[in-house]
């Protein structure tokens, strides 16, 4: 168990998957706005659109800590609000809703009905609902079949009933639908196979006629029973069914899909079959069958059609035509159904259609994209096959039918969402020389595969860019009254001059406005309804709305060397220390209280709180002072400018900054005071509202700058803009209301302002150089930015340049033509240009040819041009599958980039003529490569890795050590067999090599130079499907396998030294133990992680911060391991885990504890996602935690967000 | 007797119940199968091992999900003939 091991981790999220298992549409908040919910991984996403912007936002996030397999939006009858069914790993049915009061998901039900796991015969993989809501099946793949009755009691609650059984043994499921009945009995269809003959029948006749059914289960309301109403044989090849609405909508019943045709079946309806079109184009394989992947049916007023998708992304319509009756009028009898080609965009798992004229596609790979509808395709030239012209029968012979794909027609795309699903690989590196490094990934497949580059940051939106005549000091906006709503004048403070600009349709200075333009100002503020101050070193200058000027002067031989303001007060200090505060009196006029408070040091800066509502005044003025001190001054009348408390500082301040922020730990929001000091480090601490003490302070150290505060406004949120060597933005973050300190990725401005007009009511405006810049914060759901460079084919692996900031990707995809082939067939055609134009295939994909390879090698430059510089094609059917860099001995510095790669490639069941390991030389540093030899090995290479100026390569089960030759590589050493299946990935260090097989863990190999051996030495117990693994230190590594497992393991030292003793190393290969090698290594740490991790590597993720494990998983998911340093933290968050287990378990019901030790019980690591829910608990249950963990609130919450901002993001 | 008879019966509700609970006369063929079975199944309910086996064979999920399933009918070949 977890308490035995000696190294802890926590595991955090920093980005979470965006593979989509399933998409949903519904009215989850109860009113008539439909909302989407994905579920990834382990996540429910709940996005809304904005059908003003034409995009959907993520509203809510939540880690079910479970297995999301399938989900269903239902509605009770007389409810206008959707509840969500989760199919998860847990056994159990979940129906869950979103509450949007409190932005959160609430479980209404959870009823357990079998083992969890993803099981074979445990229903949990489908899941249908009765169109009208009252009731849904629960399948699993085999036999057991679940149907609850749902229904309301009378406070209108929802209320399930217990399962009824509709279990056939031997049978499995290929799909599953609820038909729409309308109020009749309901139905579910299934898709069946019986597999019990062919089990039984050794001369194989039974398998050869087995027979595919569509199988209606009928629930009976009145009798509360299931049975199996009616069967109908379809085509061996189907593979989904679709809805067709009933009762007034429509003749009921469900289409299935299958190879190459879509038919209708219904128990009192004809079939009714069309075929799939296949498309024309010289490059297309004109006997190649498509499936249909996804579709969605959607229901208009009176009518409703169906958008089918197949494998190559084309969209078709499929629509109805009902026989008419006498009258004119349609009745329940179909007369034949007719599809035709609508529009291609990339393949889908889901696709949505909105009442509000949108279509959202979750793509299988790649960014998910969101589309509007122009038309219909109703009114166009494209052909229609209707099914008067194919036969009923699936067995009967017909003519396949065309199409010519074309761009899109009916469909404009508004937005596309961002998902690094599939990733493939990641590499973190800082080649840009800034603070922290950056995260780079190869993602997606086919053409649209992606190379992104990911930094830490917010992403700004720029509106405006001008050059200004000279350097200004400080910007600043304001109204003129009151109750505008947009800021009149951009105030800008030159060296010894004040300009002013009036913001309106054009933006131009003005001279009129009572302001003195001959100084340098320190502050602007709107005092008042509607009169205006401006702070200058000699005084302040009151200007009311009239246009009557009041000044007040500083006192001989001083200046005003900082100055703060609200709308009631103001306060400036003298730099005499002395402290001048006014206010604004009920005549309008601004008063001086006569007192002046003398501080025995220089006064640095100061800070008013803003006045709260309904307040004449704000309480505290907050004083910076040259001896590192902050001190809180109280200015209610009885005590004005008395001290109320003073907290001691690191460094100078520089910046005081009061403001209230929304906080996690009140549940609404507190008042904070922000301190910016000279040593760039960011301090937030909380002013007690009653006592002005100043408690509970977090710090973060932002750049080496003195830091700036600016308040400003995102989204309606109070933030604050921490400028230093770069501009950072300090906000709560929206979800778990976590202090958040994100860096903007923008230039670094060197003083920021709010700024608000019509165009643009939340911007802020900054000032580079001589540069005015405005500019907004679109997000603060995302703080990671990535910028996407298109490749080819789907990356298999990449590789950095050692010195320059360039990476080399390795490409390939299998069942796609190469080029050559590509250009030949077009060529060959003998077509004018004219009709052969190339579909872009980032939508319509490649043309495809079976056991056809396309590969290439491409240079990428993430950095300067951000672009591919130069790429070569592979010939001859070989497949680029893996990359390395090394130097070679005897050829002194040069370093040759080394391909591994394989001809003719089978993927299932593995298989390959050769493999070769191709040499490039670099050219004009790196940024072209050139071919120089390869060299024919038996098998594809899978896995290579520099090994002391010589090149080790993984081949099957082997390990085989290269050297450089003149004409090809040249083989210097090898253990034959290394592993037990196949080398998958190494790591090396010093005479080390470990190496991890595709099915039985890793193997650490010494290589002995004396005897030119490599000599396995430990290996584990414990068979794991690695996908790569990593060097933590020379005995330990870190690995990830195919069940989406994390583990790091450990060699006994005693066996490290023994390996590493002189010699030839015979002792090591005479102790071999039970057909193993001689020694163990030990499990450290394991974590289920449920993506799949394919790279891991130790890093720091941010500027100072210490070195943490980044695993980057298939899904798109980027995860950290942040080890931890003290014992009292790991208890500490040991016991929080547990707590949270208890109190705020998974709401798709799966137990945490077996989750996390899905396949090997987790060790060594704590689940940091699920402490961090503690964030996000109610009041109450926070109370309870902390009082268990004998800590408070705020204390837990600090620990639980810290370890989040020191270690990432 | 009555003890046997009772562990019986319960050893074939869990047969029923638990489909590939094996018996004394489980033969290698059921139980291979039943194996394979169990494995396709896995692949297709875990969605992350869907995914990475589609992009190994360069098809759509849907299509890698269609393959298992349709393995699954008979994943391991025709069953052995049986002497009577």
């Amino acid at each position: 168990m977890a308490t035995t091991s000696n190294l802890f981790m926590l595991s955090l999220t920093v980005q979470p998957p965006s593979s989509t298992t399933q998409v949903i549409l519904g009215q989850f908040s109860g009113t008539r706005e439909q909302q989407l919910i994905i579920g990834s991984g382990s996540r429910l996403t709940l996005y809304r659109p904005d059908t003003h912007e034409l995009k959907v936002k993520e509203v809510l996030s939540h880690d079910c800590f479970g297995i999301i397999r399938a989900l269903s939006a239902f509605r009770l009858a007389g409810s206008n609000k959707d509840f969500v069914i989760i199919g998860s790993d847990s056994g159990r049915i979940a129906i869950i809703e979103y509450v949007p009061a409190e932005n959160r998901f609430h479980r209404i039900h959870l009823e357990t009905f079998g083992k969890s796991g993803v099981r074979r015969v445990i229903p949990g993989q489908y899941l249908a609902v009765d169109p009208k809501g009252r009731a849904c099946m629960l399948a699993s793949i085999e036999k057991n079949k679940l149907v609850y009755v749902l229904n309301r009691n009378t406070q209108a609650e929802l209320t399930i009933s217990s399962p009824l059984e509709a279990h056939k043994p031997q049978t499995l499921v290929f799909a599953m639908v609820g038909l729409d009945v309308g109020y009749e009995n309901p139905i579910f269809a299934a898709l069946e196979v019986d597999y019990g003959d062919s089990d039984t029948d050794p001369t194989g006749e039974a398998f050869r006629n087995v027979e595919k059914q569509l199988v209606y289960y009928e629930l009976d309301l009145g009798l509360n029973h299931v049975v199996r109403k009616w069967a109908d044989t379809v085509c061996r090849t189907a593979n989904l069914l679709f809805q067709v609405p009933g009762g007034a909508d429509g003749p009921s019943g469900v289409l299935v899909c299958g190879e190459e045709h879509i038919s209708y079946h219904h128990s009192n309806q004809d079939v009714f079959r069309v075929p799939i079109p296949r498309r024309r184009g010289v490059t297309e394989d004109p006997e190649r069958k498509r499936y249909i992947t996804t579709g969605v049916m959607h229901r208009m007023r009176g009518a409703f059609f169906l958008l089918l998708q197949t494998e190559d992304g084309d969209l078709f319509k499929l629509t109805f035509e009902m026989v008419m009756g006498p009258d004119k009028k349609p009745t329940g009898r179909v007369a034949r159904i007719s599809i035709k080609y609508f529009d291609t965009i990339p393949v889908a798992v889901g696709l949505c259609v909105m009442k509000s004229g949108f279509l959202f596609a979750a793509c299988e790979n790649g960014n998910h994209l969101f589309y509007q509808f122009e038309k219909l395709g109703d009114e166009d030239e494209e052909e229609e096959f209707t099914s008067d012209d194919f036969p009923a029968d699936y067995r009967a012979p017909y003519k396949p039918v065309y199409f010519n794909p074309r761009g899109p027609e009916n469909i404009a795309l508004c937005q596309t969402i961002d998902a690094m699903n599939p990733q493939i690989g990641c590499q973190v590196a800082n080649l840009t020389d800034g603070d922290a490094p950056q995260i780079y990934s190869i993602c997606g497949t086919g053409a649209r595969s992606t190379f992104r580059t990911l930094k830490h940051g917010l992403d700004v939106l720029e509106i405006v860019e001008s050059v200004l005549p000279s350097m200004p000091q400080a910007v600043w906006t304001t109204k003129t009254h009151r109750d505008e709503q947009f800021d009149a004048y951009i105030i800008l403070s030159f060296a010894n001059a004040t300009l002013v600009l009036s913001i309106g349709e054009n933006v131009e200075e003005v001279t009129e406005t009572g302001f003195l333009a001959s100084t340098n100002t320190i502050a602007v503020q709107l005092l008042g309804e509607d009169s205006l101050a401006q702070v200058h070193p000699r005084g302040i200058r009151h200007i009311r709305a009239g246009g009557e000027i009041n000044e007040w002067h500083a006192p001989h031989h001083r200046t005003i060397v900082a100055a703060t303001t609200n709308d009631q007060q103001v306060a400036v200090a003298l730099s005499s220390g002395e402290i001048v505060y006014f206010e604004v009196d009920a005549t309008g006029s601004l008063a001086e209280y006569e007192e002046r408070r003398e501080m025995s040091q220089t006064v640095l800066c100061l800070s008013l709180g803003p006045v709260p509502e309904g307040r004449v005044r704000s309480s505290f003025l907050a004083v910076g002072c040259q001896d590192n001190t902050v001190r809180i001054l109280d200015l209610d009348p009885s005590r004005t400018l008395e001290n109320r408390s003073v907290q001691g500082l690191t460094s100078q301040p520089h910046s005081l900054s009061i403001m209230s922020m929304v906080d996690s730990s009140s549940g609404g929001s507190s008042l904070y005071l922000h301190i910016g000091l000279h040593s760039g480090v960011y301090i937030r601490t909380v002013i007690d509202e009653a006592t002005g003490d100043l408690i509970d302070t977090r710090t973060h150290f932002l750049g080496p700058h003195p830091v700036r505060l600016f308040r400003t406004s995102v989204k309606g949120q109070p933030t604050m803009l921490a400028l230093t060597s770069r501009p950072w933005l300090a906000y709560s973050e929206p979800q778990t209301k976590a202090l958040t300190l994100s860096p903007v990725n923008y230039h670094n401005i060197e003083w920021g302002w709010s700024f608000s007009s019509e165009v643009c009511p939340e911007g802020i405006v900054g000032i580079h150089g001589d540069y005015l810049r405005i500019f907004t914060i679109e997000d603060l759901n995302k703080n990671l930015s990535s910028e996407s460079i298109p490749l080819s084919y789907t990356p298999r692996g990449f590789v950095k340049h050692p010195e320059y900031p360039l990476f080399y990707v390795v490409e390939s995809d299998v069942n796609v033509l190469s080029v050559a082939t590509r250009q030949k067939l077009i060529s060959d055609s003998g077509v004018t240009n004219g009709d052969s134009t190339v579909l872009p295939p980032e939508n319509f994909g490649y043309p495809r040819g079976r056991g056809h390879w396309a590969s290439a090698i491409q240079v990428v430059d993430p950095v300067a041009q951000k672009a591919v510089l130069h790429s070569i094609e592979l010939e001859e059917n070989e497949a680029a599958l893996c990359v390395a860099v090394t130097a070679f001995h005897d050829y002194g510095d040069e370093q040759f980039l080394i391909v591994g790669t394989g001809k003719d490639v089978v993927p299932v069941p593995r298989g390959a003529t050769c493999g070769f390991i191709h040499v490039y030389r670099f050219e004009e540093d790196g940024r072209k490569i050139v071919f120089h030899h390869k060299t024919r090995v038996e098998s594809p290479p899978k896995a290579m890795i520099p090994f002391q100026g010589r090149i080790a390569v993984g081949i099957e089960r082997d390990i085989r050590i290269y050297d450089l030759g003149k004409r090809q590589l040249l083989r210097k050493a090898q253990a034959a067999p290394a592993v037990a299946h196949m080398v998958m990935s190494l790591a090396t260090q010093g005479n080390r090599i470990i190496a991890a097989d595709m099915k039985e863990s890793v193997t650490y190999l010494v290589y002995k130079p004396q005897s030119n051996r490599l000599i396995p030495f430990a290996d584990d117990v414990i068979p794991r499907w690695s996908t790569n693994i990593t060097m933590i230190d020379y005995e330990t590594t870190a690995g990830g396998d195919k069940f989406g497992n994390f583990w790091l393991l450990r060699c006994p030292e005693k066996a490290s030294e023994q390996a590493d003793e002189e010699g030839d190393g015979a002792i090591l290969v005479e102790r071999n133990y039970l057909h193993g090698t001689a020694h163990r290594v030990g499990l450290v740490a394991h974590f289920y992680t449920q993506d799949i991790p394919l790279s891991i590597q130790k890093t720091p993720l941010t500027a100072g911060g210490r070195d943490v494990l980044l695993w980057a998983g298939l899904q798109g998911s980027l995860g950290i391991m942040v080890p931890f340093v003290s014992r009292e933290d790991a208890n500490f968050f040991q016991d929080l885990e547990h707590h949270m287990r208890s109190t705020a378990p998974p709401l798709a019901g799966r137990d945490h504890l077996i989750y996390r030790s899905y396949y090997v019980p987790v060790k060594g690591v704590i689940d940091g996602d699920l402490c961090e829910q503690y964030l996000t608990l109610p009041r109450e249950a926070k109370e309870n935690i902390a009082g268990e963990l004998d800590r408070d609130i705020t204390e837990v919450e600090r620990k639980v967000q810290e370890v989040r901002m020191r270690a990432a993001f | 007797m009555a003890d046997k008879l009772r562990a019986q019966q319960q050893l074939e509700a869990l047969q029923a119940r638990y489909v590939g609970t094996g018996h004394a006369d489980t033969t290698p063929f059921e139980w291979i199968s039943n194996i394979n079975r169990d494995s396709l199944a896995s692949y297709v309910g875990h969605p992350a091992m869907l995914e990475y086996m589609a992009i190994g064979m360069g098809v759509p999920r849907e299509k890698a999900r269609l393959q298992f399933l349709e393995k699954m009918i008979q994943p391991v070949g025709k069953p052995p003939e049986t002497q009577e």
